[in-house]
């Protein structure tokens, strides 16, 4: 079960939905989840929204066999960080058979059930990734 | 003006379980439903999958396959008997998954198998009207068929969106015009609140799918004053293989003209995607001027027959997402025991 607000899931819902993170113009770095400020640039900085490709990398993986709450149904689960194109790297479960990832594999996202708050709650929506064969 | 498809795209889950295994657990005989249904395995969601997440899939290949802005959509509907909300829109999801908000209306479908292509109707008509200037009609499902019953046998998942527009430029297949056939006949239905449809058994043929489809079909060619042999494909929903087959026969359609679209087989039953579907599976093999002629059914009971006009521009965008051939292949085969955990009939906690 995952226990969040419906207000605090909502406001980083298309972040979530599309990988929207942001870009400063200024020094061309990337963020994701977005910033708001650049932390190199500060107040110098020009942030601007900037879609992500969603294409990435595995730079580390682990296999899930005992869940969190609300996550039983889905052991073993592989759960890892992925470095997208564009430089930013994220936490997301990595849809794949665990014994078929690995570390360096292309990924890229897909759109799934992040987690629901219980039968009656909210379901969560996001994106997932999974090994990109092209 | 004409009307038409500008773009479509079409998703289904990598997992399916064969109808041997299925029968293996109820001690059914396999070669005989396998005969019977002309069904032999079927498509199984993800545990984390549903039909908004097959919608967004669906969608985002449509739009990606042509290249076209998302904000272009004015209208989004998808159609579903497995909404995973009873009150709280698909569509909603599915217009901010591909970037489509904020300005445009939208609302879920509900006609059985048929869901999807009333939401075609509905965006037919408001492109027609230009109220908007494209619109987005879905059929996505994630059918449920209780343990033991004949429909777990073919009850699958996927999905299929269409883009619908009405600049003749931009058409990769022109809908020449459609046809519907609606009476209130209770063959199958699912009450509020429970989780497995029920259905009327035999009654589901010849009063339910072969009166409706037949009707909506000879309808459209009456009105059209065409004749089988006018169509190069044809498509009608399929439950199994065998209802499609005969209601071509019966219409007089040939095997041949209904064979690219009959996915069935491979893929099961995917209720709001099916007859759109087996659409696209045309679609991705038609050439320029072939004539496509397609009959939806849905219980309760409706049939919306289509006759559509592939254009040059097919083979411009037909490579640019993935083919219906392409994700029926290179599946990943699981067991009952799986299939009872992927499809949510094991609760864990």
């Amino acid at each position: 079960m995952i226990i969040m607000s419906v207000p605090r899931f909502w406001r980083k819902q298309v972040a979530r939905y599309n990988l929207v993170g942001t870009h400063c113009k200024k020094c061309d770095e990337y963020f994701y989840p977005p910033r708001n400020m650049c932390p190199a640039c500060r107040r110098e900085g020009e942030i601007e929204d900037y879609k992500f490709s969603g294409k990435g990398e595995v730079v580390t993986y682990t296999v899930i066999h005992t869940a969190a709450e609300g996550f039983e149904n889905q052991t073993p689960y592989v759960l890892g960080i992925i470095k997208l194109e564009e430089g930013p790297s994220l936490t997301s479960q990595i849809i794949s058979e665990p014994e078929t990832v690995k570390i360096g594999m292309k990924v890229k996202p897909v759109f799934r059930k992040l987690g629901q708050d219980g039968e009656q709650g909210m379901i969560y929506y996001g994106t997932k990734f999974i090994p990109d064969k092209c | 003006m004409s009307v038409g498809i500008v773009s479509y795209g079409a998703y289904v889950p990598k997992y399916r379980i064969k109808i041997d295994e299925i029968a293996r657990v109820w001690g059914d005989d396999a070669e005989i439903l396998k005969s019977g249904l002309m069904v032999y395995e079927k498509s199984v969601p993800a545990v984390d999958e549903d039909a908004a997440t097959i919608a967004v899939e669906a969608a985002r290949s449509a739009i990606s396959r042509s290249c076209i802005d998302a904000q272009r959509i004015g209208a989004v509907y998808t159609g579903s008997e497995s909404h995973p909300y009873a009150v709280k829109p698909t569509s909603t999801i599915v217009a901010e998954a591909v970037g489509a908000t904020p300005v445009l209306t939208a609302a879920d479908f509900e006609f059985a198998c048929k869901a999807g292509t009333a939401a075609v109707q509905a965006c037919m008509g408001l492109v027609s009207s230009k109220m908007v200037d494209l619109g987005l009609a879905i059929g996505s499902d994630v059918a449920q068929g209780a343990p033991g019953d004949a429909l777990e046998y073919t009850a699958a998942a996927g999905g299929v969106a269409y883009l619908i527009g009405n600049k003749e430029s931009e058409l990769v297949a022109v809908i020449e015009d459609t046809y519907s056939f609606t009476t209130d006949t209770p063959d199958f239905w699912r009450r509020e609140g429970m989780p497995y449809p029920e259905h009327g058994g035999r009654f589901t043929g010849e009063p339910g799918y072969f009166k409706h489809v037949t009707n909506a079909a000879k309808g459209l060619m009456e009105k059209m004053d065409t004749k089988p042999a006018d169509y190069d494909f044809a498509v009608f929903h399929q439950p199994n293989g065998k209802f499609p087959t005969r209601a071509a026969s019966m219409l007089g359609f040939s095997k041949e003209q209904i064979k690219p679209g009959l996915v069935v087989p491979r893929l099961g039953n995917t209720y709001s995607g099916s007859c759109m579907m087996g659409i696209a599976a045309t679609l991705d093999q038609a050439k320029p001027g072939d004539r496509i002629f397609a009959t939806a059914f849905g219980s309760g009971a409706g049939g919306d027959a289509f006759s559509i006009r592939v254009t040059d521009r097919i083979d411009e965008i037909r490579d640019k997402a993935a083919k219906v051939e392409e994700l029926l292949a290179d599946p990943v085969y699981i067991d009952y025991s799986k299939y009872a955990r992927h499809k949510g009939k094991i609760k864990v906690a």
